[in-house]
């Protein structure tokens, strides 16, 4: 039984826009309603038990903007399987899969960090690499790449810090 | 004997005993200066190479590198500095006691280097006073210690008694071009005696 079998018949009966050989990898294309009831069939059914990679591919000024892409593996049968779902610029918004691979809660901060897509039932999805008030989302198109007022966030603590040792302050104001 | 202050106050007509005593002081420190090795990325292996056995900093005194910068004097970024990681390098320099010197190591931390980025400090001059930098990518630790010299031969232009006898001289930082100049006593002079200039380019000699 070929992977690709495999993971249609686990998928018998669930929502789903299509399943096709992409890159020698079965590829699910689902709406983004649709996510959590195809994750759960991949996961129980056709043995996907491990959490490759959580991220997303920006087509702006395409819309819908953002391809949202999982990758996963299955330790038992040795291959992997990738599933994707478009959603729009405005509101990036698809369902947490953490109730189900809880590794990826790590993936979705990141991707919610670098791209802004919000993973809907995910406990505490906050920036993972970037300062917790950072304000723009780098991995977007349309963010410049030397930033918009980096140094933003460390003016703002330098500030703090000259007020808190006022003999530094007069020279370095 | 000179007076201990200068009678018309000027800046480099400061008596024998202040210079001498400038002397002693200077001679002291350029040759025990304690790094503080804040290796942020590939260029913190060179700094270690320089460290060790091979490359041997202990020749020019300065090989006690402490992880507190409390004990410090001459801290040596090595490494691309985020500006996530800047408050941290900024709080490592306040916490070392003066006098204390900066050598940025490697094109990330004098200029930003390749990293041209949204995350990266342009500079560490962005956010601290830097007297030497390093070019390099990494430099070689010979450079390194090439900048350790001429830091000697900066720190003995240093007029430590006379910053006593008339206040401390703060290290300007310029809002215009968001960058720290070193305070004008500790300057390096604009031309060195080994500069060598490059060879004239085709456009000038046609
Ligand atoms: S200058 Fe080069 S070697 Fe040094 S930290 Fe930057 S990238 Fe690494």
């Amino acid at each position: 039984m070929s992977t690709l079998e495999r993971v249609a018949a686990a998928l018998g009966g669930v929502a789903h826009q299509s399943l096709e050989m992409r890159d020698g990898c079965p590829s699910i294309r689902v709406s983004p309603e649709d996510v959590l009831a195809v994750m759960t069939a991949l996961r129980e059914r056709a043995g996907f038990d491990t959490n490759v990679f959580v991220t997303a591919i920006d087509r702006y000024p395409e819309e819908p903007r953002f391809t949202v892409v999982w990758a996963f593996l299955s330790t038992t049968h040795n291959d992997r399987v990738r599933v994707y779902t478009r959603v729009a610029g405005a509101t990036p918004r698809v369902a947490s899969v953490t109730g189900l691979w809880p590794g990826t809660a790590y993936s979705e901060r990141e991707c919610f960090d670098m791209f802004g897509i919000e993973f809907e039932g995910h406990q505490g999805l906050k920036r993972l690499l970037m300062p917790k008030d950072y304000d723009h989302f780098p991995l977007r198109k349309d963010f410049p790449h030397q930033g918009i007022e980096p140094d933003r966030l460390y003016r703002q603590w330098d500030t703090r810090r000259r007020e808190r040792s006022p003999l530094r302050s007069e020279s370095e104001a | 004997m000179g007076s201990l202050k200068p009678a018309d106050g000027h800046a480099s007509d400061t008596g024998f005993f202040v210079t001498q005593v400038d002397w002693v002081v200077n001679w002291g420190r350029k040759n025990s200066l304690w790094p503080m090795p804040l290796g942020l990325s590939c260029c913190g292996i060179e700094l270690m190479a320089m460290i060790g056995p091979k490359f041997d900093i202990a020749r020019f005194g300065a090989e006690a590198a402490r992880f507190s910068p409390r004990q410090c004097d001459l801290m040596v970024v090595a490494g691309t500095l985020t500006w996530k990681m800047a408050e941290a390098a900024r709080t490592i320099y306040d916490q070392m006691p003066d006098p204390k010197w900066v050598i940025a190591m490697g094109v990330c931390s004098s200029s930003g280097g390749m990293y041209d980025s949204y995350s990266v400090v342009q500079g560490v001059d962005m956010i601290l006073p830097v007297d030497l930098y390093v070019p390099g990518c990494p430099p070689r630790p010979d450079a390194v210690i090439d900048a350790i010299l001429k830091l000697q031969k900066k720190i003995e232009r240093e007029r430590p008694f006379q910053l006593l006898l008339e206040g401390d001289a703060f290290d300007e930082y310029d809002s215009g071009t968001k960058r720290f100049l070193r305070a004008p006593n500790h300057a390096v002079p604009t031309t060195r005696s080994h500069e060598v200039l490059p060879p004239a380019g085709p456009r000038e000699r046609a």
